[in-house]
């Protein structure tokens, strides 16, 4: 049996000859793991490495066994990922049809795929707006289709970089309550520390380096002192 | 105008879309085959029970044809210098009922709906190579990405007027396409993410 893991293993990543990601080894088994550093720390490249977006220049990342190098499309099928701008990620025009989306091209039978859509649709307070045209929306409703929209697939791991930046403090707050109701593991890189109170364990980026990997509290003191 | 589904419960939300796509088409081909004073007067008028069949608010059903109204103006504005008044009116009235018709279309029918007639006549092309869901799906990015562009254009419109600047197209068009260009990648990514592989 391959054990619920997620293994970065000196993990080096470079942009042309820009080193953006350096010899980082870290094992996630936790529920809730937290990414925090300054702009340009390498977090979103770290998120992107957790599903084979992005492969490591040196090093390997495996997902519960799953390489990401060899095993892409299988590593993107247990790995959700939300983006920080909820209009990139909607790809269908209305809010069903975006919902249905990755059961469809699963290939799952269509009465399942119309039961999970209906359920989705009532647990993300999307109620009534099914064959709404998914630009009209709010960006936070946009937001919580995204979410509804990665989780239908039913994904072991969810990533999310930065879900909140864009939304107001009432649906960043409605955003982090969904999540924190997810059986999921969740992976979430943010600038809002608040979010992360609850979390297993936080990660900290400076400049391409892990430097930090501790509790919540520890971290965001580590953090913290890095920005004065 | 793109994706406005209007729920109702009518004969013509009901009808399979496949008919309501041949029906459209062969409105069409009479409305501008045959065309003249006669059939585009019946066409108007059976254009306006389709809508009240299809329990459309009569508000929903004139703000289809706002966009288009310009083009309908200009068009019938320069037949009326080169060809005289009847010959523009029956040019507005076609432009009318096939704006007005294809309005309906997507009033009554669910995008879903739509996309899985796309998918199905694109079946008898696979042995081509073309795959059906592929069809589909870059059909609903198309219409997906409509108002993804419009809204940028409106952005960068906006921001440029809030700077001063001032009416040159190319301070318009530079961050427009800057933008485009970077919606398309992050929207590359998340089709990768959600599983669309090359
Ligand atoms: N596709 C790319 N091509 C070249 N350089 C890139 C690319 N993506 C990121 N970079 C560079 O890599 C570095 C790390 O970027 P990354 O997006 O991982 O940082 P981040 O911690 O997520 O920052 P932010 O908080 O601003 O989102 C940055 O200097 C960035 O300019
Ligand atoms: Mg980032």
């Amino acid at each position: 049996m391959t054990q619920a893991e997620i293994a970065v293993d000196r993990v080096t990543h470079r942009y042309g000859d820009r080193t953006v990601l350096e010899e980082v080894t870290v094992r996630l088994t936790e529920h809730r793991v937290g990414v925090i550093g300054a702009n340009g720390s390498g977090k979103s490249t770290f998120a992107r490495l957790l599903n084979g977006l992005v492969l490591p220049s040196a090093g390997t990342v495996t997902v519960d066994g799953l390489d990401t190098r060899r095993d892409g499309k299988a590593v993107r099928r247990k790995v959700g990922f939300i983006f920080t701008d909820p209009d990139a990620q909607i790809v269908m025009p209305t809010v069903a049809e975006d919902i249905a989306f990755g059961m469809r091209r699963l290939k799952l039978p269509e009465e399942q795929v119309r039961q999970r859509v209906a359920e989705l649709i009532a647990r993300f307070g999307l109620s009534g707006l099914e064959d709404h045209p998914a630009h009209l929306l709010s960006g936070g409703q946009k937001q919580l289709l995204a979410l509804a929209a990665v989780l239908a697939p039913e994904p072991d791991i969810l990533v999310c970089d930065e879900p909140t930046t864009l939304l107001d403090l009432r649906n960043t707050r409605r955003f982090s309550a969904l999540l924190e109701t997810l059986e999921q593991r969740v992976v979430l890189v943010t600038h809002h520390l608040e979010l992360l109170e609850n979390f297993d364990r936080v990660l900290v980026f400076d400049e391409g380096r892990l430097i930090e990997d501790t509790k919540p509290a520890v971290a965001v003191a580590t953090y913290r002192k890095l920005m004065t | 105008m793109i994706g406005l589904y209007h729920p109702a419960d009518s004969p013509l939300h009901r009808a399979p879309v496949g008919l309501k796509l041949a029906v459209l088409l062969g409105a069409m081909v009479v409305l501008f085959g045959v065309g003249g004073p006669v059939v585009v007067t019946v066409a108007l008028v059976v254009t306006v029970v389709a809508y009240a069949v299809a329990k459309i608010p009569w508000r929903l059903g004139l703000a289809q044809l706002r966009p288009v109204l310009w083009v309908i103006g200009v068009a019938a504005g320069f037949h009326l210098f080169t060809s005289g008044p009847q010959h523009a009116a029956v040019v507005a009235g076609q432009l009318l009922v096939a704006v007005a018709l294809a309005a309906l279309l997507t009033l009554t029918t669910r995008v879903s709906a739509m996309l899985r007639v796309f998918e199905t006549a694109a079946r008898p092309f696979r042995p081509l190579g073309v795959d059906p869901a592929r069809v589909a799906l870059l059909l609903a990015l198309t219409i997906r990405c409509v108002p993804l562009l419009i809204n940028i254009l409106g952005t960068v419109r906006e921001a440029r007027q809030a700077r001063g600047v001032g009416r040159n197209p190319l301070a318009l068009v530079t961050p427009a396409v800057v933008r485009a260009l970077r919606t398309a990648d992050e929207l590359g990514e998340a089709l990768a993410a959600r599983g669309v592989d090359d």
